[in-house]
């Protein structure tokens, strides 16, 4: 039987594997994307799961919105991407250091 | 549906924002600037219904999900009075840059909309909605002037670790609702009230709510993006950056630790106090080795943040109002400052470093004497109105027993007041590089008369503020 720590356990997993991405990954911008993304669906999970073991549907009504709010976040970010890319012509991370002191 | 009455000024600003977004397709571009009268228009009947709210007896709708008690009432007032001045002061900068100029007032009053829903809000959804509409517009805004790597470049920075630290707050989040039950924050108090079994769970979601909102605010050692974002945007996006939010993001730091896990008090002092320490010492003695005003500016907000959440740290009815009264106090005060810089670039040319400010005082008077106050406002100098807020937080955290905290308050303020003070000296008493006079639009030079007189006027009879901040933690 798959209780309720198996769920947290798995995303607390992936968080973390998200936010060693967003530390470690020095080569491509999308890739922080792509971590962003997994971190907030670890956090869907998260909520999926309290939800049914609580029998609440309010953890479910936050995952649509996280959803929801997850598509803006890539729209915005991927625009943002392509006007860098004009600018820079580069999306490695480790280009992005004009800004220091 | 009951209580819809409460929502009215963020209901009709989202409607006038979608009419403001949409008449701005139809404008031809030297019709543009309809675009801004329109804008400040929406934000000041928006100000007026929101400002006849103060007072009103304490309500919520949508389930306890949206309130309105003293405090939303009085901190929606002045967010909206600090963005219709920042508008004002940015105006013709981004005429000028033709930086997309319709877009900007847009995002803005998003922006906006999403402080005001951030100040409301009672349920962890609502929060979490408002914290992103403000978010997502900051974003586009930081990148709204494409042309330029720099500030593509912050705009990049900006969003990554912003998403981060939504990342964070929302997992804290998750746990606060795992253990609880209820999203609502009234009821999760109820039942950390009610059983202590529960608060370790609670307890683990504290930890990432807190460094959630150390990221928003900009506090060591989360404050990475602050300084690039602040010199990479333009200007006109900074000012909105440095004051408004942070508003918002002490409404929601009252919201979350103080309305709906002060059972973790404990907790959170402990960390919150770690947090002002760092912020106060690092951001005051980085900041002396800025020679760009910009980056000078956002290490100074560092360390402001510090002094705000020494406020709360206190965890005293006195220690909150004393941090909201700093909140709103160094959002116009900010104002005031970047209003002076906006004033001072011209056409291709930024004032970006101290030099550009030598000899102000022999090229504009007005200019130089706002950018006086509020630079001996910010050091915290008797009779201006930040010395009050200083006094005020330092009282609060001595109340609550954080004495060492407010002993590196003071040893750093005052270590602070030097670069404040260097700017004055270069203002006055230096030689200008460029002698041309400076002339600012009549409208814009009368904003920044208002907002440098009023931070004389606070300062001198500071109850005028203090006694709507008393009355919310009353």
């Amino acid at each position: 039987m798959i209780s309720l720590s198996h769920y947290l356990t798995l995303a607390a997993l992936l968080f973390c594997l998200s936010v060693v991405g967003i530390f470690l990954n020095r080569k491509n911008v999308i890739i922080l994307l792509m971590s962003i993304e997994l971190m907030l669906l670890s956090v869907n999970l998260n909520f999926v799961a309290f939800s049914h073991f609580l029998g609440d549907g309010a953890g479910q009504i936050f995952v649509f919105f996280i959803l929801t709010v997850a598509a803006a976040e890539a729209a915005i970010g991927l625009a943002i991407l392509v006007v860098l890319f004009r600018n820079r012509q580069t999306i490695n991370v480790a280009d992005l250091d004009h800004l220091k002191g | 549906m009951d209580n819809l009455r409460i929502a009215t000024p963020e209901i009709f600003l989202l409607t006038a924002t979608c009419v403001v977004l949409v008449v701005g397709l139809f404008l031809k571009p030297e019709q543009r600037q309809l675009n801004y009268w329109m804008a400040q228009a929406a934000l000041v009947v928006t100000l007026i219904m929101s400002t006849s709210q103060i007072g009103d007896a304490p309500a919520s709708a949508f389930s306890g999900a949206y309130s309105i008690d003293a405090m939303s009432a009085s901190l929606k007032s002045w967010i909206l009075a600090i963005v219709f001045g920042g508008f004002l002061y940015s105006r013709d900068y981004l005429s000028e840059r033709q930086i997309a100029r319709g877009e900007y007032y847009t995002l803005g009053l998003f922006g906006t909309a999403g402080m005001m829903i951030m100040v409301s809000a009672t349920n962890m959804l609502t929060i979490y909605l408002g914290l992103e509409l403000l978010a997502l517009s900051l974003y586009a805004m930081v990148a709204l002037y494409r042309n330029n790597a720099a500030a593509s470049e912050a705009a990049m920075k900006y969003f990554v670790l912003g998403a981060l630290a939504s990342g964070m707050l929302l997992y804290g989040i998750s746990m606060i609702y795992g253990a609880t039950g209820s999203l609502n924050l009234a009821v999760v108090n109820d039942v950390l009230v009610g059983g202590s079994e529960r608060s370790v769970g609670a307890r683990f979601g504290l930890v990432f709510v807190v460094v959630g909102l150390a990221f928003k605010f900009g506090a060591v050692p989360f404050h990475m993006w602050v300084p690039d974002v602040y010199d990479g945007a333009p200007t006109s996006v900074t000012l909105f950056i440095s004051t408004a939010p942070k508003i918002a993001a002490f409404a929601m730091l009252i919201r979350l630790l103080v309305d709906g896990l002060p059972v973790l008090h404990a907790d959170w002092q402990q960390m919150l106090s770690i947090l002002a320490a760092l912020s106060m010492i690092v951001g005051n003695l980085v900041a002396i080795a800025q020679t760009n005003i910009k980056r000078m500016l956002a290490y100074s907000t560092i360390s402001h943040v510090g002094f705000l959440l020494m406020g709360i740290v206190g965890a005293s009815a006195e220690g909150y109002s004393a941090a909201m009264f700093y909140a709103i106090v160094y959002a116009f005060t900010t104002l005031a400052a970047f209003g002076v810089l906006l004033a001072l670039s011209r056409d291709g040319y930024e004032a970006v470093n101290l030099n550009d400010l030598a000899g102000l005082g022999k090229r504009n008077v007005l200019l130089a004497a706002v950018m006086m106050l509020a630079m001996i406002s910010l050091a915290g100098v008797p009779p201006l109105v930040g010395f009050y807020a200083k006094l005020s937080v330092l009282k609060a955290a001595i109340g609550g027993g954080y004495m060492w905290l407010a002993i590196v308050g003071v040893f750093m303020s005052v270590i602070g007041a030097f670069y404040y003070l260097r700017i004055i000296k270069l203002m006055f008493f230096d030689e200008p590089i460029v002698k041309a006079e400076i002339n600012a639009a009549s409208d814009v030079s009368a904003g920044l008369a208002v907002n440098g007189l009023a931070l004389v006027v606070f300062g001198v009879v500071p109850g005028l503020i203090m006694g709507a901040c008393v009355a919310a933690f009353g």
